[in-house]
């Protein structure tokens, strides 16, 4: 059937175990709109066909019999962030161009275990910095819903795939908004878990106390399908929580009624674009419609969120990337004339602008004299800052506002200028610093583009989390809105 | 030297003795061949990340709790960022503001006899380097990173020593510490015992420290001597010349005997520490430390003591005989054996038996004397079977043969001679042989008594029990 | 200079008043550190990019933080978990060397370190 790429995720699990398609139809299905998409959209940088079909036969084989994971035969892609063993994985740059991964990431081992088939590794900003999916050494991808303007990023590969409905589900990272935020600009779902839920055992490092795994897809629905497959303790990662992993599809019918959401007063000013205010008001009418209780919150600090991560996430950044130095994996420069020509010009060459204007704010920052005044500081920022989320949460159940101040912007219209760039995560970065679980769902459009409506909880409640946006996708239908031409 | 006062403070670098490494699950063994002993973790590949091993956690605390310092409840672990090819990371994981063992000390035996406390200011886990070769490729270097990710403690001293003999000898009880609590196997050779040395010199009376030069990887006692004292000239010929010592990296030319300043290296590495955000602080509570506590052994200081006490041997014996717990436990085996007399086991232990295992570089605990040989040998001196003299024959043939004591000396016939009138015979026959010097010796020539020792064992064997041969030789020669 | 007041309405005294240029030289400094070769032209670049970025992230000065412990991580409730001293790896260096840039007898080989 031609049209199986309209269906969510969880319908198409659901039709897989029923045996209404068989994995191969699907997968033959949704490779043959990858590479028609390629030059249009640039959402992936490789597609592994032969494996995926193999794969999928080997599904079919299990669903078959009766057996396979819960999500068995369903087609997914990978951020090119996840390592994946025998498959290239590049994050998005240079330095990386040739890398073929000797292990898998346990993400990418559990969604396998759980029976999904991985079509391919999708663009991204290179080494995960970047707003808009412009800092790529594999070129830009293009938002389906006007391909003149950026998906968001650093996630934008994973976004565009799964709103072209090239694949019904992505794994995809969150550092400082790069799941959220490509999420509303593409209009799909995507939930980044609390910091420590998932594994970033094979999630190559941007900032290590602020990156986490998580998903992008359609629905809440197929969020908490993916979510619940992904999540869990690992004994590889030392920041990974040893906490039970709730069912949160099971979680997602549960009531809404009496639901305490808190408006962030600080978002909800100037810098929003009146039409994306709008969206979100109406949004937060149907949120009262079904029994929440609105009200209005201040977290003072929050402002200051952008200026904290933009020292602590190029600190981290610039530690975690020097091991790319030629010696062991990856690029190294041609004829290097010394030890310390090689590390130069193989670093030189292996990052781009972006990556090395981040390395270089983030050594400057931890750098002696500096540490106290940039560093030090930012991390009791950070500190004030989750103190207010603390006491914000005392009061309400989860917050809502906007994900991004704007729908999308051009292509080239912000790689001017950094601050102009960085202040796209403005109201994402937040739930980076302290940890929180987000997810932003689609509530409307702004001139055919669309908007996001973000809603942030306590650590660990990615099913309360989940189970909010269910209900609001459940009384509207912005979640099913393809672009045009690829429906 | 006159007018100069040397300080001393030592940082040493343990590996301890855990079978995986700090943060990976790699073996630790020495001499495996290149890189078999490296996974993603130690290579720091993309998307890897590091898990702390219980064991070396107890080890530093085990060493916190010998030193007599505070465990830290609360530690934090810190990357130290430069760049080596030896670093995979491009950053080591160290320890740094907050370590898990702070403000100790050790007790040191100075050579007058006295003691001298050595403050220690912290120690602290981290993962060690690999290694570069640079023998045998062209213009290349050879990078083997089986070494890195083995844990390390590095244990730093105040600077409190004053010579270059009491850095030897706070080094070596450091040494003995670490072997007796089982943490490092302490080899210098193969690199699991390394020190450098923080050196200056300041006018005596001055308060303030003078520049100090650090002297790198002293993988031996010999070495931290004299790299120490050439040090210490060197840096008083240039304050003396009116110069300034440079506050630097050096290393220490063994063939030379000098130490030179490492050229690649940079003038100041900022390192921008910061805690490590892939780990979480590391918290230890009181029933950990407690559970540790119950694991140490008898300490070296403890246990010379003991020997001080409970066998009455001098400080210097005491100290000797503890140097390592393999020989402190083989003395005591033999004692337990032959407990007729302790000095003379402790003088066969530290004097023949050690002479014979230094000779074919074995260590004690390698079987090649088992304690109750040395025990038979030791109580058939104690009960006059032979004497002290003829035992040194015994213990040759038994150390050449394997066999015990006693069929060594009854297969040779080495029964010492108690017998009063079998040695008075043979007096008489000497002393009828040597008329010429009998009579010198009555006419006063008293140094021809050795003479007549020396003829009487001969036409003994030997065997002549000394003590009664001396007593009955004088009687008759006096006539 | 970032006039953050469009954005949020944050009060005039978080503003940074200076303007907080880097030199050439800092930019080279920094550069060594991080082992980045740079063109001229990126040098220039970063000297601008670079200052914009420090003069936007000096907004956190206004911020009081006097008496709060800086955050490293968020879980702050949470310690370092310990695993067993076991060896769990085997010898895998042929199938890792495969991305190597340049091995010989199966080390990785680099320019000659001096020492």
């Amino acid at each position: 059937m031609s049209d199986l790429h309209r269906r969510t995720l969880t319908e198409l699990a659901a039709g897989l175990r029923q045996r209404a398609f068989s994995s191969v139809e699907l997968t033959g299905e949704l490779l043959g709109r990858i590479e028609a998409s390629q030059g249009a959209l640039n959402a992936f940088i490789t597609v592994t066909r032969d494996a995926a079909l193999e794969a999928a036969r080997a599904a079919d084989r299990a669903l078959a019999g009766g057996g396979g994971g819960p999500l068995a035969g369903v087609p997914i892609a990978h951020k090119d962030i996840f390592c994946t063993a025998g498959v290239r994985t590049t994050c998005g740059s240079r330095m990386l161009d040739n890398f073929v991964s000797p292990y898998d990431a346990t993400v990418v081992r559990r969604l396998r275990n759980a029976g999904a088939v991985m079509l391919g590794k999708t663009n991204m900003d290179e080494f995960a910095m970047g707003s808009s999916n412009e800092t790529s050494h594999f070129g830009a991808v293009r938002n389906p819903w006007n391909r003149q303007l950026v998906p968001g990023g650093s996630s934008g590969g994973s976004a565009a795939a799964v709103a072209a409905r090239l694949v019904p589900g992505a794994t995809a990272t969150d550092t400082g908004g790069s799941i959220r935020q490509p999420a509303a600009l593409c209009g799909i779902t995507g939930i980044k878990p609390t910091y420590g839920r998932v594994s970033r055992y094979g999630m190559i490092a941007f900032a290590s106390s602020l990156d986490q795994g998580g998903v992008l897809a359609a629905t809440a629905a197929d969020a908490a399908l993916m979510l619940r497959e992904m999540a869990g303790f690992d004994a590889n990662d030392s920041t990974s929580v040893d906490t039970p992993v709730p069912d949160y599809v099971a979680a997602l019918e549960g009531p809404l009624a009496g639901l305490r959401i808190g408006l962030l007063k600080e978002f909800f000013d100037k810098g929003l674009d009146p039409g994306s205010e709008r969206c979100v008001r109406e949004a937060l009418k149907v949120y009262e419609s079904l029994g929440a209780r609105l009200s209005e919150v201040s977290l003072p600090h929050l402002p200051l969120s952008v200026p904290v991560y933009y020292v602590v996430a190029p600190a981290e950044a610039s530690s975690n990337l020097a091991r790319y130095d030629g010696v062991r994996f990856g690029h190294r420069c041609q004829n290097p004339r010394d030890l310390n020509d090689m590390y130069r010009r193989t670093r030189g060459e292996g990052f781009g602008a972006e990556v090395k204007r981040r390395i270089m704010t983030g050594t400057y920052v931890l750098s002696a004299g500096y540490y106290d005044a940039y560093y030090l500081k930012a991390q009791r920022v950070r500190a004030l800052i989750n103190e207010d989320f603390i006491r914000a949460f005392r009061e309400v159940d989860v917050l809502m506002g906007p994900t991004t101040p704007t729908p999308a912007f051009a292509i080239g219209a912000k790689t001017a200028d950094p601050i102009t760039m960085y202040l796209n995560d403005i109201y994402t970065i937040g739930a980076n610093l302290a940890g929180l679980p987000g997810i932003s769902v689609p509530c409307g459009f702004v001139q055919e583009l669309p908007v996001g409506l973000q809603i942030v909880g306590p650590h660990f409640s990615e099913a309360r989390v989940l189970n909010a946006a269910h209900a609001f996708q459940r009384s509207t239908d912005w979640h099913t809105r393809v672009p045009e031409g690829y429906a | 030297m006159s007018g100069w006062e040397t300080v001393i403070g030592l940082e040493i670098h343990a590996q301890l003795a855990t079978r995986s490494k700090i943060f990976s699950g790699s073996a630790t063994a020495y001499g495996a061949s290149p890189n078999a002993q490296a996974n993603l973790v130690d290579l720091g590949y993309p998307g890897v990340l590091p898990v702390l091993n219980a064991e070396a956690v107890r080890m530093a605390v085990k060493l916190g709790l010998a030193i007599s310092a505070s465990i830290a409840p609360r530690s934090v672990f810190a990357r130290k960022n430069y760049f080596y090819p030896d670093l995979p990371k491009g950053y080591q994981i160290s320890q740094y503001e907050l370590p898990i063992v702070a403000n100790g000390s050790l007790e040191i035996v100075l050579e007058d006899g006295s003691t001298k406390r050595i403050g220690i200011t912290r120690a602290h886990l981290e993962e060690d380097a690999g290694k570069s070769l640079h023998e045998g490729i062209a213009g290349m270097s050879g990078i083997d990173l089986n070494r890195a990710g083995t844990p390390l403690v590095e244990i730093v001293s105040e600077p409190d020593m004053r010579s270059a003999k009491e850095a030897v000898a706070y080094m070596k009880k450091v040494h003995t510490l670490v072997r007796y609590l089982e943490i490092c196997d302490g080899n210098m050779q193969e690199g699991s015992f390394r020190c450098d040395a923080n050196v200056s010199v300041r006018r005596e009376g001055q308060h303030r420290f003078g520049t100090r030069a650090e002297i790198k990887n002293l993988n031996s006692f010999r070495f931290v001597e004299r790299a120490i004292n050439f040090e210490v000239s060197r840096q008083i010929d240039v304050l003396e010349g009116g110069g300034k010592v440079v506050q630097e990296t050096r290393l220490y030319d063994p063939d030379k005997g000098e130490t030179r300043s490492m050229r690649s290296k940079e003038e100041a590495n900022d390192y921008r520490y910061f805690p490590d955000p892939d780990l979480l602080p590391l918290e230890l509570d009181a029933a950990f430390v407690q559970s540790v506590r119950a694991t140490l052994p008898e300490l070296p200081d403890q246990k010379a003591a003991r020997f001080i006490s409970q066998y009455g041997l001098p400080a210097y014996d005491a100290g000797v005989l503890t140097a390592s717990r393999e020989l402190a436990d083989y003395y005591e085996e033999v004692f337990r054996l032959a407990p007729a007399d302790a000095k003379l086991a402790a003088n066969w232990v530290m004097g023949e038996l050690a002479a014979a295992l230094n000779k074919e570089n074995l260590d004690v605990g390698s079987g090649k004397l088992p304690a109750e040989r040395l025990a038979g040998l030791l109580a058939r001196i104690s009960d006059r079977t032979i004497s002290g003299k003829i035992a040194k024959e015994v213990f040759e043939l038994m150390w050449s043969t394997g066999s015990s004591a006693d069929s060594v000396i009854e297969s040779k016939g080495l029964r010492q001679i108690t017998d009063h009138g079998a040695i008075e015979r043979a007096i008489d026959e000497v002393m009828a042989r040597n008329p010429g010097q009998l009579a010198d010796y009555r006419a006063g020539k008293d140094k021809l008594f050795g003479f007549f020792v020396g003829q009487v064992m001969k036409a003994t064997g030997g065997k002549a029990n000394p003590a009664q041969l001396n007593e009955l030789l004088r009687k008759k020669l006096s006539g | 200079m970032y006039d953050f007041a469009l954005v949020f309405s944050l009060p005039q005294h978080a503003r940074r008043l200076t303007f907080m240029a880097l030199t050439r030289e800092q930019v080279a400094s920094i550069a060594d550190l991080a082992r980045l070769e740079l063109a001229p032209a990126e040098v220039v670049a970063l000297q601008e990019s670079l200052s914009k970025i420090l003069d936007f992230v000096g907004a956190l000065d206004a911020c009081d933080t006097a008496n709060v412990a800086p955050m490293a991580h968020p879980l702050v409730a949470l310690s370092q978990r310990l695993r067993p001293d076991v060896v769990t790896e085997e010898d895998r260096h042929e199938q890792y060397q495969v991305n190597a840039p340049l091995t010989t007898a199966a080390l990785y080989l680099v320019p000659k370190v001096i020492e």
